[in-house]
């Protein structure tokens, strides 16, 4: 027997440690990544919820967070490959013109 | 024996996504991230979501982060670099994180009492419940997301197509 809130809060520290990495790292994939460890972070808010409320419709939701996140992952990568063609750099600080 | 499958895999959790932020090559954080999201997997089933559980390891861990692992070798990444605007983002970084989970963490724990307890095998939710919701309630939101895929996969390609 696990309190639901301690749940919350394994999520709210792994969304904090999402939100430091996003601020944090340099490198673009590595943000990207950060991105994705907060998406996760939710979908376990989620599912606690669901468990919770005895609901389907929290892991229906989670259903389709991990269907856009999947479409995403494959944009942004496309996107990064892109940007490293044209700059030649994954640095985020480099990344600062929309012009090529 | 839930207790100690939710430390464990918690703890892992945890320890995974701290290696994701303080490695400084992107190769390691991405190994890191995948035991974080294959800990999820576990904290999923403890939480009686089987499906989701394997949808995790199948879609996270196995697609979509072999496609970054897949990206970080073909881009040939090496370890960050400190810039000047790195050492602004840890002076903003750390303390706004801190705040966001100090805030988070005594919401949830100052009302812990409404949330109440999770029992293992108390709420399963199997296979097929959720294809009922999925296939008979939420048949055209279900069917849209095709269509999203299909256009993201082919946004992909034509981004990462080379220009001639």
């Amino acid at each position: 027997m696990v309190p639901i809130a301690w749940y919350l809060v394994l999520s709210a520290i792994l969304f904090s440690i999402g939100v430091a990495a996003f601020l944090i790292k340099r490198n673009i994939i590595s943000v990207f990544m950060s991105i994705e460890l907060m998406l996760n972070a939710v979908n376990l808010t989620f599912v606690a919820f669901a468990h919770m409320w005895h609901q389907v419709s929290g892991q229906i939701f989670v259903f389709f967070v991990m269907v856009v996140a999947a479409a995403e992952a494959a944009v942004g990568l496309a996107i990064i490959i892109a940007i490293f063609r044209a700059r030649n750099t994954l640095n985020v600080d480099q990344v600062d013109l929309m012009k090529l | 024996m839930h207790l100690a499958l939710f430390i464990i895999f918690g703890a892992l959790c945890v320890a995974g996504a701290l290696n994701l932020l303080l490695q400084r090559h992107p190769i390691n954080s991405a190994l890191s991230l995948i035991v974080v999201m294959s800990s999820l997997a576990v904290l999923y089933l403890l939480l009686g979501a089987e499906f989701l559980a394997a949808a995790q390891v199948i879609v996270y861990s196995g697609a979509i982060m072999v496609l970054f692992t897949f990206v970080i070798m073909l881009l040939n990444a090496g370890k960050e670099t400190r810039t000047h605007g790195s050492k602004l983002a840890y002076i903003a970084g750390f303390p706004g994180a801190a705040i966001l989970l100090g805030l988070l963490v005594y919401v949830f724990l100052s009302r812990q009492g409404e949330f109440g307890q999770a029992r293992l095998g108390e709420y399963m939710v199997n296979t097929g419940m959720l294809s009922q919701v999925l296939f008979r309630d939420l048949l055209l939101p279900f069917e849209v997301t095709s269509i999203l895929i299909l256009v993201a996969i082919l946004g992909a390609v034509a981004l990462a197509r080379k220009e001639h």
